[in-house]
């Protein structure tokens, strides 16, 4: 019963405001004590760049096709891992230094399932999700440029 | 018609959040890309950057990729989030 009100909770959700880690927690862990293993990441924005200090972060996305990318990323993991709850926030708008962007959360009977696919989550989001940051620094604001790095460590699942 | 969007960097670049191209003017992605061309050397020059990519009715696809009227086709940078 309360798994069904639990899993009427949207697992993605993009939003402008921030959200709170400990009760995203508890949604990943009410009720929900098949599971023994949750992990979670949190990405926040750091004060320095490529050698530069930042004063903040703007982040604009493409509405609908980003949460649809994102329900193809987390259904992969689905099928690829034994997992249980799953909850993906991604923050859209003028962000200040130290503020939350991006929360994975994943649970699973035993932690390496729960590990294993909170990486693959966001290592796919980086790559595949339409977000893009731009960045304002002592120099002015740039739109960041995609990383190779962050292109081959989604690649690394494949092999 | 065809709806087009642009994002980010090539939003700003342009000038331009999004516009739209005939379907009698564009098969594909890449003369849909040819049409907004004619606009001007700016957005021909913009529009040329070989790193761009590209998503009709939210599915990423290559320039081959047929378009009809009522589709809604997005160009946009390398995404950056997370």
């Amino acid at each position: 019963m309360i798994d069904t009100v639990i899993n009427k909770h949207a697992e993605i959700s993009i939003q402008a405001e921030d959200f709170d880690h400990g009760f995203e927690v508890n949604l990943l862990e009410n009720d929900n004590v098949e599971d023994g293993a949750v992990v979670t990441f949190s990405g926040r924005v750091r004060n320095n760049n490529l050698g530069l200090k930042v004063k903040g972060l703007f982040l604009e996305h493409y509405p609908d096709m980003t949460e649809k990318l994102l329900a193809e990323i987390i259904e992969t993991a689905k099928k690829r891992w034994n997992i249980g709850r799953v909850k993906v926030i991604h923050r859209i708008g003028q962000l200040a230094i130290g503020e939350q962007i991006v929360f994975v959360g994943v649970t699973s009977k035993h932690r390496q399932d729960a590990f294993a696919a909170n990486e693959f989550i966001m290592d796919f989001l980086k790559v595949k999700a339409p977000f893009w940051k731009k960045e304002l620094t002592e120099l002015g604001e740039t739109w960041l440029e995609a990383k190779t790095s962050d292109k081959e460590k989604a690649q690394a699942w494949s092999k | 018609m065809i709806k087009v969007i642009f994002f980010a960097a090539l939003r700003e670049q342009l000038g331009c959040a999004g516009t739209e191209v005939s379907a009698n003017n564009a098969s594909t992605v890449a003369e849909v890309k040819d049409a907004l061309g004619e606009k001007d050397e700016d957005w021909k020059n913009y529009l040329a950057n070989n790193s761009l990519l590209c998503a009709v009715n939210h599915q990423m696809v290559q320039g081959d990729f047929s378009v009809k009227s009522g589709d809604e086709v997005a160009f946009f940078p390398p995404v950056t989030g997370g």
